[in-house]
């Protein structure tokens, strides 16, 4: 089997009954890289959460299944379990609880009861991948993304992402916050994953995030739906002309969901 | 053989008990002095719970021996998690009931003078030691309510540490007190003296197994750190749920002392629970750290003081609580400092966590403050599991009961951490384990 398929269709979702999405289709294979750009306030970060099962959002119509699987239907670890894997925008402090050991439960959470990876294997593939996102080692010993800078917690997130392997992954704003240095070494982490096996969603409002991943497939969201989709090209017209272009070709006044509710 | 619970307790009854265990005139003496008061004294009135209906008076106070081991190796499987197999403790007591089980000390410690043995034998061989600080006003005072006065009189167990001056012993130094018959009472005595400049390391388990028979444990330690000593104190308290517990830890470090408590505070029946740290030299420090998980309906008070008398006295509290099911628990932390403190900096923070709509928890801070040139502060809260930091966890893949489960041990972690023996951190940690599931 070559990767999974996450579809999504006409997917609305509403956060304390103000509707946010209003009909989201996109479909991401195995080995697909789509970015899905738009301005603040257009409900990108929701469809991230909502894939994800975040307690505070209610799908109000529509569905979402990963190789037919209805991951409405599944709790939020089951989605982890099945495949799902979210880097998230702003990730939770865990006080008391050491990245290692946190990582470990993770990893051992989606294997089999007597099959958990073994200790060396673990701590032979963390330092290999602490190295080759260039933290530090102590990362590993400091409580959960207590006291993290933003970009430590970035990077953390990475870590997670390329130490659980999931089939798709989902990574919002995860260029948010980091400097030159640290938006590279957060790309080569994303980039060394990319194969027939993996398929990812990067959620951004910058392009320059794309200089560095290029996606298959660039979406554009406005107003709580995908408005246009494209190639990378696209990405490259929105960062030499903006977005005014696609309002004035759609008659699109204000693109956010705010004015629209 | 039937048991008897005895309502009260007269000084013929003292009387006879101290003859029984042949003890010197001085300590029955003593005893006959602390029954007397006992029965005018007042209950103690821990703060916002009641405890008028507890039973801490009316118990079987019979001394039972228990049988001794050659090897720790033939203790029963559940004592044995309290040390690491392979590295066998070198200075260690075991308590059986009322009598010493086991008990060894480094060759090397006895030489230079330390002194540890059971509260019995030091009555006997180190009378001096033991009256100049055994239930002092300096200490816990006979006279303070009845329970303290009851212990003085009624005293059947503990054990006594004395460390001459200048002595840095790294290897722990562990008690346990283990309750192997389900019926009796344990009036425990743990007295602890540091001399000038010396430091150890001294960590302390209490287990008993009653689930049904009621039963009461009555507990003073106290510990003196002498000038430039330096004390740190581990326990792991686990009575069973039918024994309603007195527990009183008191530090009275002198100056440039160093006290630091770790507390695993995890009975399962109703405790009384004050740690109480006198800050008397200039200097001197203390940090008390504390932890409890309340379960099934179990009702406990915490109270952690730091009185600070020297100057430049520097004390931390921290308290962390889990409540479950229907339990019930207050958390009280005092930071007093006294005219004259001055520069004393005196700290403090409970956090109480509930994951039960049932189960009752407060944190209740107190400042008293009678100098002007100092440093205080306080953080308190009552709170429950952040659903946002479950939703992380389980989008990891972790269950719901692992998000949980990790989210309780590292809440309980900076405390659970400092425990000073490695095997009594993993054994406090399936304590916890096992009563939050």
């Amino acid at each position: 089997m070559s990767g999974s398929v996450l579809e999504i269709k006409n997917l609305h979702v509403s956060i304390e009954d103000k509707q946010i999405l209003k009909g989201v289709d996109l479909t991401i294979k195995g080995g697909e890289f789509h970015a899905i750009m738009g301005p603040n306030g257009t409900g990108k970060s929701t469809l991230a959460s909502a894939i994800m099962g975040h307690p505070l959002y209610e799908i109000t119509e529509g569905s979402i299944t990963l190789d037919g699987e209805d991951v409405l239907e599944m709790e939020v670890d089951e989605r982890a379990k099945a495949g799902l894997f979210l880097a998230m925008q702003y990730p939770s402090e865990i006080s008391g609880v050491t990245t290692s050991d946190f990582l470990r439960s993770a990893i051992n959470a989606k294997r089999e009861e007597g099959d958990e990876i073994p200790l060396m294997e673990f701590i032979k593939e963390l330092d290999e991948t602490l190295d080759f996102l260039e933290i530090d080692k102590s990362m590993a010993t400091r409580y959960l993304n207590e006291g993290f800078s933003g970009g430590e917690k970035k990077r953390n997130e990475i870590l997670q992402l390329m130490l659980l392997k999931p089939a798709i992954g989902i990574l919002d704003e995860i260029d948010s916050g980091l400097d030159i240095d640290a938006l590279k070494v957060v790309s080569k982490g994303i980039n060394k994953l990319r194969d027939e096996n993996f398929g990812t969603l990067i959620i951004t409002h910058y392009q320059r995030l794309l200089n560095y991943i290029t996606p298959d497939y660039v979406h554009v969201m406005m107003q709580g739906r995908v408005v246009k989709s494209g190639g990378p090209e696209l990405a490259k017209r929105l960062e030499a002309e903006g977005y005014e272009w696609i309002k004035e070709e759609l008659g699109i006044e204000d693109e956010t969901i705010e004015q629209n509710a | 053989m039937t048991v008897e619970t005895k309502l009260s307790f007269d000084k013929a009854y003292v009387e006879q008990f101290s003859k029984d265990r042949n003890e010197p005139e001085w300590m029955q003496k003593f005893r006959l002095d602390a029954i007397e008061q006992a029965e005018s004294l007042e209950m103690p009135k821990p703060d916002k719970t009641k405890i008028r209906n507890w039973n801490f008076t009316a118990f079987n106070h019979d001394f039972k021996t228990g049988e001794a081991v050659s090897s720790i190796k033939d203790l029963p499987e559940e004592l044995r998690d309290f040390f690491d197999e392979d590295k066998a403790p070198e200075n260690l007591i075991i308590q059986r009931n009322h009598s010493v089980a086991y008990a060894t000390l480094r060759d090397d410690l006895k030489e230079k003078g330390v002194v540890f043995t059971d509260i019995h034998t030091a009555i006997h061989e180190h009378a001096d030691l033991v009256q100049k600080y055994f239930m002092t006003e300096d200490g816990v005072s006979v006279s303070e309510h009845k329970l303290t006065a009851l212990h003085a009189a009624l005293v059947n167990g503990g054990v006594f540490l004395y460390v001459p001056e200048n002595l840095e012993i790294e290897t722990p130094i562990q008690s346990i007190f283990w309750q192997e018959d389900p019926e009796i009472t344990l009036v425990n005595h743990v007295l602890v003296v540091v001399d000038k400049n010396s430091s150890i390391t001294y960590v302390e388990n209490y287990i008993s197994h009653n689930e049904e028979h009621e039963t009461v444990a009555n507990i003073i330690t106290e510990v003196y750190a002498l000038d430039g000593a330096k004390v740190a104190y581990g326990a792991v308290d686990n009575f069973a749920a039918a024994t309603t517990t007195y527990v009183n830890r008191r530090g009275i470090a002198s100056r440039d002392a160093t006290i630091d408590w770790a507390l695993g505070q995890m009975n399962d029946g109703n405790t009384v629970s004050e740690n109480v740290t006198r800050l008397v030299g200039d200097n001197s420090t203390s940090q008390a750290k504390a932890v409890s998980v309340g379960r099934g309906k179990q009702t406990q008070n915490f109270t952690s003081v730091m009185h600070h008398d020297g100057k430049a006295s520097d004390g931390f509290i921290l308290q962390r609580g889990v409540m479950t099911e229907g339990s019930a628990a207050i958390f009280n932390a005092i930071g007093k400092i006294e005219h004259g403190g001055t520069k004393a900096n005196s700290e403090q923070e409970s956090r109480v966590l509930m994951l039960s709509e049932k189960a009752r928890g407060d944190a209740n801070p107190i400042l008293l403050i009678d100098e002007d040139d100092v440093t205080a502060g306080h953080a308190a809260s009552v709170g429950r599991v952040d659903p946002l930091q479950v939703y992380y966890l389980k989008s990891r893949g972790l269950s719901e009961e692992e998000a949980q489960r990790l989210l309780i041990h590292g809440f309980l972690d900076p405390v659970v951490s400092q425990l000073p023996i490695e095997s009594v951190k993993q054994q406090l940690r399936q304590v916890i384990e096992r009563k939050i599931n």
